[in-house]
């Protein structure tokens, strides 16, 4: 597989993403971007050796006691922490990141429809930071005019869309601003699935969308 | 990197991950524990852990290196490099609670290049940054592990780090557009 990504992510994201310390609807969106890029695959672990060397420089309250050596020997004893284990299905819209999420393939997408076949699925992060959703436009279609409370990453899975300045196709990411205004209008050819994780509910801009807001959680 | 053994041709650390891995050797795992520990703990703590709260982590932290042992992949990152993952993880877990998306994993067990030479590689990798970051100004230093312990937001976080981290990624791409192009001949 090769990907041609043209929008990446910026490394203060990357950094972020391999330090731990971005909610957890960016994280999905940077390992999901991650999966089809190799150029931001090699930051992140480049920023996770340099994590190494912040854990190896160390210096502050570095006495331990036995106890605590013994402890850890209970607790080994104790067996394994229980994690879930991965679903093992490969899709070719949604990366494996996004499968654990959706617990399935595309086909296991629970949609709800927003309208003018525009569907969307908020997916289960933990933090209320952010909100991390999948997003399905059909082809031509254009998204309700918005601007943005907070930072908004949309990844594109499927399709390609474009606004004022640019086109994004899978694999490209689009990262939003506060005081950035746009458009995105679904191209015709294959429907537009994006992966969006937004730190505010959108904004938008026309009477009947914002009266739907609470409703739909957009 | 190791200053308190002393320093073979294999990394020290590596060494006794993989007598964990392999042999569940238990006086391994008691020299990785006292030379990592106090470490992971610290880091717990500037991340916003109480002292008995990062020491609880730690010792979950360091229990996960144990039973993930068989997972470390020395080609591919330092041991230093994927213990601060496994820490970094307990704390996304303890602290924010939260649970962690990883990447699709690589099938890089296909790789051609000498093993030993990687290792060796990952080792010298490791030990060229630990070096440069002591040689950034201090304010840096501060804010690289600020960044490290969330204590900045990413929009606050330089995007130039002024390390030779860029060295790495382009190794890491190299290998990885080596690795598709090994897959693609190999399927056709």
């Amino acid at each position: 597989m090769t990907m041609t990504v043209k929008h990446h992510l910026t490394e203060p994201l990357l950094m972020a993403y391999a330090a731990g310390t971005l909610p957890e609807a960016f994280d999905l969106v940077v390992a999901s971007h991650v999966s089809l890029c190799d150029s931001c695959r090699a930051a992140v672990e480049g920023f996770e050796a340099l994590g190494g060397a912040v854990l190896e420089d160390m210096t502050e309250d570095l006495d331990l006691s036995d106890a605590s050596l013994e402890a850890t020997m209970a607790l080994i004893a104790a067996g394994p922490a229980e994690e879930p284990a991965p679903i093992a299905v490969r899709d070719p819209v949604l990366p494996g990141p996004l499968v654990q999420y959706v617990g399935g393939g595309l086909d296991a997408v629970k949609w709800r429809s927003l309208g003018r076949g525009v569907k969307q699925a908020i997916l289960p992060t933990g933090s209320d930071e952010a909100t991390a959703r999948l997003l399905y436009i059909p082809a031509g279609m254009a998204m309700p005019e918005h601007g943005h409370g907070g930072m908004e990453l949309t990844l594109v899975l499927q399709g390609a869309f474009a606004d004022e300045d640019d086109r994004f196709a899978r694999g490209d990411v689009e990262i939003g601003t506060e005081d950035m205004e746009h458009t995105p209008v679904a191209e015709m050819g294959a429907d537009c699935i994006c992966l969006a994780a937004t730190t505010a509910p959108l904004q938008f801009k026309g009477l009947v969308p914002r009266m739907l807001q609470p409703i739909f959680r957009i | 990197m190791p200053s308190d053994n002393t320093a073979t041709a294999r990394d020290n650390w590596t060494e006794l991950l993989v007598r964990i891995a392999e042999h569940r050797d238990q006086s391994a795992f008691a020299a990785l524990f006292r030379h990592f520990g106090p470490r992971v703990r610290s880091y717990l703590m500037k991340s916003g852990a109480s002292p008995t709260m990062a020491e609880e982590a730690m010792q979950e932290a360091m229990a996960a290196v144990w039973h993930k042992a068989h997972l470390f992949n020395p080609t591919k990152a330092s041991a230093t490099t994927w213990i601060f993952t496994v820490a970094r993880n307990k704390r996304i877990d303890a602290i924010r609670q939260q649970k962690r998306p990883e990447p699709e994993e690589l099938p890089w067990a296909m790789s051609e290049t000498p093993e030993q030479e990687e290792e060796v590689a990952r080792m010298e990798e490791s030990k060229l940054l630990a070096e440069a970051i002591g040689k950034l100004p201090e304010r840096q230093q501060k804010l690289i592990r600020l960044a490290y312990f969330g204590e900045m937001s990413h929009s606050e976080i330089a995007a130039d780090t002024g390390l030779p981290i860029g060295t790495i990624k382009s190794r890491i791409r190299l290998g990885l557009e080596r690795l598709r192009y090994e897959m693609s001949t190999k399927t056709v």
